[in-house]
């Protein structure tokens, strides 16, 4: 039997149906099951909960009864946008200590010899493939009263009170600065790596001291890099649980972790959905503005 | 080109001790034989062999493993497809929305991510566990597969598929013979970051998980919660050295291939 032209259509248009369909299923259907259940009440809506599939039919009656107390809980209550709030503050945080770590660290590995490019390049990646719960679980040793640091501050004669960084704000930044400075160095690594020196030689020619050249040549030239990073690092930093969980303490409260506990300890799952929403929105919200401003830079190129 | 001047090798040199120290720290001191973390009591392989007698730590390496092998496998092939749809079909309806679905998981919160499959799973009433954890997995990887795919396709010279449909080759057949031997490095690769994916989750799968299945993070997670101890280290050092041995072994491999290819 030979495959007809219908036959081969139908193969072809499974290439993109299978994929679609999972993605539908799987991704489009739950956020919209999220919404909805953002959207109704807790006291109906107690574990275990299994909303129903009502269909389009009762769409009106679901609009006209449309649940708005999750949100308002999350405007009155300033727990909850105070953690919102902080966790953009310590995802900026993140992400400029994240920049001042690795522009000299991108920048060293782009001007050495092209031999040793390649492993560098390696040595940055591989602790991405460790795990992340063991990076983290690595700084609790550290920081902890009486860890490494403080055995390693005492043995350099410096006596006196243990840090008590656990647990504390610092130790947040740190652990989170530390996970994701791969993505920040990555894509400075490879604008600054294709960076042609020669127009920082013209700069030299033309009598700029080596600072001016680089901040006016490198710096500007290195901005896609430095953009690419910062989103690679701002975004997931801002929905961090695990790393606030573990290294954080009672006043480093972020959204991430309020999603969790409102799920996993007040059981509060509208209540946790509508945390979800917001928390899209609000990292929707600059990705949107960041893809319009690479395109009016692209246009503008 | 000019050497490195002292200020950019202390750049290297404090920045690679940033990323490293933490990680030797944790190796050292898997092999400590006092409970202490900061006392060194002489070498000992001692909670290596606590480890090995660690039943439920063990039980979740190994659900974990094989969670990781289905749900990089499923990823991978859907990841494929989709980079497949997105470089070769062209205009077809709705392609919009499906480049922000593949890509969309990337920049999800796993918070989010966890929580919307949750009640996915509970509004359709599917018993929870392994399998809804695998397609937890696969869904969020699927976005990180189809990228790594579609840069390779995308960089590939397209008359060499031509050449083979011109001979007669059905779109299947060209796929199998021309395409994959082509992209095959990509998918690899692909295969090997959702797997890490998946055996790097603890978010997404506390949230899709049913009684019985308990991945190892889940376990090193609430290990962690009680404290430091150096049976988690050793469990942390067999993993990372799992973790080396694979990516130097696979760069050797590219490597190997990309010196056969010419």
């Amino acid at each position: 039997m030979s495959a007809g032209p219908t036959h081969l259509a139908g193969l072809r248009r499974l290439v993109v149906i299978v994929p679609y369909l999972w993605l539908a299923l799987f991704f489009l259907a739950p956020f919209a099951i999220v919404l909805r259940m953002a959207f109704s009440q807790a006291a109906t809506a107690l574990p275990p909960y299994a909303p129903h599939w009502e269909g389009l039919a009762r769409l009106g009656d679901f609009l006209s009864q449309l649940d708005l107390a999750n949100f308002s809980l999350l405007a009155d209550d300033p727990l909850y946008w105070q953690s919102y709030l902080y966790s953009l503050r310590l995802a900026a945080m993140t992400t400029l200590a994240a920049l001042a770590i690795g522009y000299p660290l991108a920048y060293a590995m782009a001007s050495a010899p092209p031999r040793w490019r390649g492993l560098l390049l390696v040595l940055v990646i591989l602790p991405f493939w460790t795990s992340f719960l063991i990076r983290v679980y690595a700084w609790i040793g550290i920081l902890r009263p009486d860890g490494l640091l403080d055995a390693a501050l005492a043995s350099l004669g410096f006596e006196g009170e243990p840090l008590r960084l656990l647990n504390t704000e610092a130790a947040v930044l740190i652990g989170m600065v530390y996970s994701y400075l791969p993505f920040m160095v990555l894509p400075l690594f490879a604008t600054l790596e294709k960076l042609d020196r020669g127009l920082l030689e013209a700069a030299a020619d033309l009598g700029a001291r080596p600072l001016t050249a680089f901040l006016t040549v490198t710096l500007p030239l290195s901005l896609p890099g430095i953009l690419a990073g910062a989103a690679l690092v701002f975004i997931p930093a801002v929905g961090e649980f695990v790393i606030p969980d573990l290294l954080g303490g009672p006043d480093t409260v972020m959204i991430g972790k309020v999603l969790w506990s409102e799920f996993f300890s007040n059981r509060d799952w509208p209540l946790a959905s509508a945390v979800a929403v917001v928390l899209l929105v609000v990292l929707v919200l600059p990705l949107v503005l960041l893809q319009r401003a690479r395109l009016r830079r692209e246009m503008a190129a | 080109m000019k050497r490195l001047g002292p200020g950019l090798i202390l750049a290297l040199m404090l920045g690679f001790a940033f990323l490293y120290l933490p990680i030797v720290t944790l190796i050292a001191y898997s092999f400590n034989a006092s409970r202490l973390v900061t006392v060194w009591g002489g070498f000992s392989t001692h909670w290596y062999g606590a480890l090995m007698a660690n039943e439920p730590l063990l039980d979740a390496a190994w659900l974990s493993i094989r969670l990781g092998v289905v749900s990089a496998t499923l990823a991978t092939a859907l990841g494929t497809l989709a980079a497949l749809a997105l470089t070769r079909h062209g205009r077809f309806p709705g392609r919009t929305l499906f480049s922000g679905m593949v890509l969309a998981p990337l920049v999800m919160p796993e918070v989010v991510t966890g929580l919307s499959l949750l009640l996915l799973f509970v509004a359709a009433d599917v018993e929870r566990g392994f399998w809804t954890v695998t397609v937890a997995h696969a869904t969020f990887s699927l976005g990180f597969a189809c990228i790594v795919v579609q840069a390779r396709l995308a960089g590939f010279d397209r008359s060499l598929e031509e050449a083979a449909q011109d001979l007669g080759a059905t779109p299947f057949v060209t796929f199998w013979t021309v395409t994959l031997p082509l992209i095959w490095p990509a998918v690899a690769a692909a295969w090997m970051l959702a797997f890490t994916l998946s055996l790097d989750d603890l978010v997404v799968a506390s949230f899709t998980t049913g009684p019985g299945a308990t991945t190892l993070p889940m376990r090193l997670y609430s290990a962690v919660k009680l404290g430091v101890s150096p049976e988690i280290n050793a469990a942390c050092t067999i993993m990372i050295g799992a973790v080396a041995v694979v990516v130097v072994g696979a760069s050797l491999l590219l490597k190997r291939e990309q010196l056969s290819a010419g």
